[in-house]
């Protein structure tokens, strides 16, 4: 193993502005965050319907603010086919549905709280990512 | 006021995003490459949102209620069933196989990026799918 590309200041910064947005979504509206359920409730069901919209509204903002106030581009890079990203696409989707959670939802919110349902679920679907790496990496 | 919440605690969470470039997928899929060039910054994320999520979730949760809203919702499924396994189990293949996660997918239609934009997609009609399982 080499260690390649370490951000650990603008990832740790990153995180703690997360962690903001989970604290004050909770002491002011009192709700956990787990994006993957703002996003699927959005779609399937009517409560908070409007609070979830806004919320995903402000997740696409986020990056536009930033690139206005910085001047700093955001790059990013994805090079997977149109059908890997289909499939990808349709298995993140469905997993977090099914397992009522994601990176943030198990991730943050769930270890936050000590919830022992959240912290197997982390385990799990981080083992699977590196599995999922490791057996794409070799083919 | 608490849609004005909602809007600002994306926006919040959108640039936590950026800055911590879990918005790209090549950063993430360094950080599930363990076995060979391991990028650990990832974790950093995930430190720097507990540090704060964790105390304040704990201080605030016996309260009263929240500023702007009645009562907390908090989850309360307790149970670890095949559902939750199954699930993480999908949803960990999708993200090693792309690198994109809910958040960091739906954040990436700013940058009017295709590819990002079938992911999305695709994750609505998985989130669906999901739903009809439940």
């Amino acid at each position: 193993m080499n260690i390649v590309n370490f951000t650990p200041v603008s990832a740790l910064t990153g995180g703690l502005l997360i962690g903001l947005s989970v604290a004050l979504f909770f002491i002011l509206n009192g709700r956990m965050i787990g994006i993957s359920g703002i996003a699927s409730n959005f779609l399937v069901s009517k409560n908070n319907r409007v609070d979830n919209f806004l919320f995903l509204v402000g997740l696409i903002l986020g990056p536009l603010i930033y690139s206005y106030t910085t001047g700093k581009e955001i790059n990013i890079s994805i090079s997977s086919s149109l059908i890997l990203l289909i499939i990808g696409g349709v298995l993140v989707g469905f997993g977090t549905k099914l397992s009522n959670g994601c990176t943030s939802g198990h991730g943050i919110s769930g270890i936050s709280r000590f919830s022992l349902r959240s912290i197997i679920a982390t385990i799990t679907f981080m083992i699977v990512g590196i599995l999922t790496v490791l057996i794409t990496g070799i083919l | 006021m608490n849609k004005i919440v909602s809007l600002l605690c994306g926006i919040i969470f959108g640039i936590g995003l950026v800055i911590s470039e879990m918005i790209n997928p090549e950063k993430v899929l360094g950080f599930l490459n363990i076995f060979r060039d391991w990028d650990p910054s990832l974790a950093f994320v995930m430190i720097g949102a507990l540090i704060v999520s964790t105390p304040i979730f704990h201080f605030f949760k016996n309260k009263n209620k929240p500023v702007f809203s009645s009562n907390f919702s908090i989850p309360t499924n307790k149970e670890i069933d095949k559902k939750l396994i199954i699930g993480a189990v999908f949803f960990g293949s999708g993200w090693g196989l792309i690198g994109l996660c809910p958040g960091p997918a739906i954040t990436s239609i700013a940058l009017l990026n295709m590819s990002s934009a079938i992911f999305v997609v695709s994750m609505f009609i998985g989130f669906y799918l999901g739903s009809k399982v439940n």
